[in-house]
């Protein structure tokens, strides 16, 4: 009954945090796991969240097993 | 339709012609007119400054399937017959091809099209991250160049 939450690129560089395992609370947003996992209350600006691996807004509701990630804009190509 | 993540060096123009072969064992020789590739590789300079390497993070399964979303979106906008994804991350040296983007199509609009909207796609929503190396250290690039 946890949440895997995941950080990419310079973010997981700046908060040298690659993953964690957070446990699960009924109607915990991805903001909130943001919070509890960084202890940071905002996200810093233009950081993109992804939920199951499809891109979500932090006010979005996770889910037991879900896997949260957050990152910087990206950069490929 | 394919997508490939490549952890090493790979050479652009025997992807294409490698599934190329594969489409015409699939749909028959004769079938498509036009085919575009575009192919992105490393600069040695950027933001004004030296850049003798770079590393490109991914994130593994979401990278593949945001490709997977773009190039399906490709075929329900354009008459494409088939597309080719190859995207390098790892340690880059410059020269290296970082992306290749190819398509297929029965006549050159959609192939031009579709082949454009992919890569500015993948741009600006697959999860990959360039960090340079430069004379003054390490950096995260923070936003691609326009276009």
């Amino acid at each position: 009954m946890s949440i895997t939450v995941k950080f990419f690129a310079g973010l997981r560089e700046e908060l040298n945090i690659d993953e964690a395992q957070l446990d699960f609370v009924t109607g915990l947003t991805a903001l909130q796991v943001w919070q509890k996992v960084t202890g940071q209350p905002t996200l810093p600006t233009k950081t993109l969240i992804a939920v199951n691996q499809e891109y979500a807004s932090e006010d979005i509701t996770v889910n037991e097993n879900d896997e949260v990630a957050f990152f910087p804009p990206v950069t490929g190509g | 339709m394919a997508v490939y993540i490549k952890q090493s060096l790979f050479e652009p123009f025997s992807e294409v012609a490698q599934h190329q072969l594969q489409l015409e064992a699939n749909i028959g020789k004769g079938q498509y007119g036009a085919s575009t590739i575009f192919i992105g590789s490393m600069r040695d300079f950027n933001e004004a400054c030296d850049v003798s390497a770079m590393t490109l993070e991914y994130y593994p399964g979401m990278t593949e399937s945001a490709l997977e979303s773009i190039a399906n979106e490709a075929k329900e906008k354009w008459p494409i017959l088939d597309t080719l994804i190859v995207h390098r991350v790892g340690d880059i040296q410059p020269n290296d091809s970082i992306v290749l983007v190819a398509v297929w199509s029965a006549h050159r609009a959609a192939a031009y099209e579709a082949n454009r909207y992919i890569m500015e796609a993948l741009k600006s929503r697959a999860p990959f991250w360039k960090k340079e190396m430069t004379t003054s250290g390490g950096r995260w690039v923070e936003k691609n160049t326009p276009a």
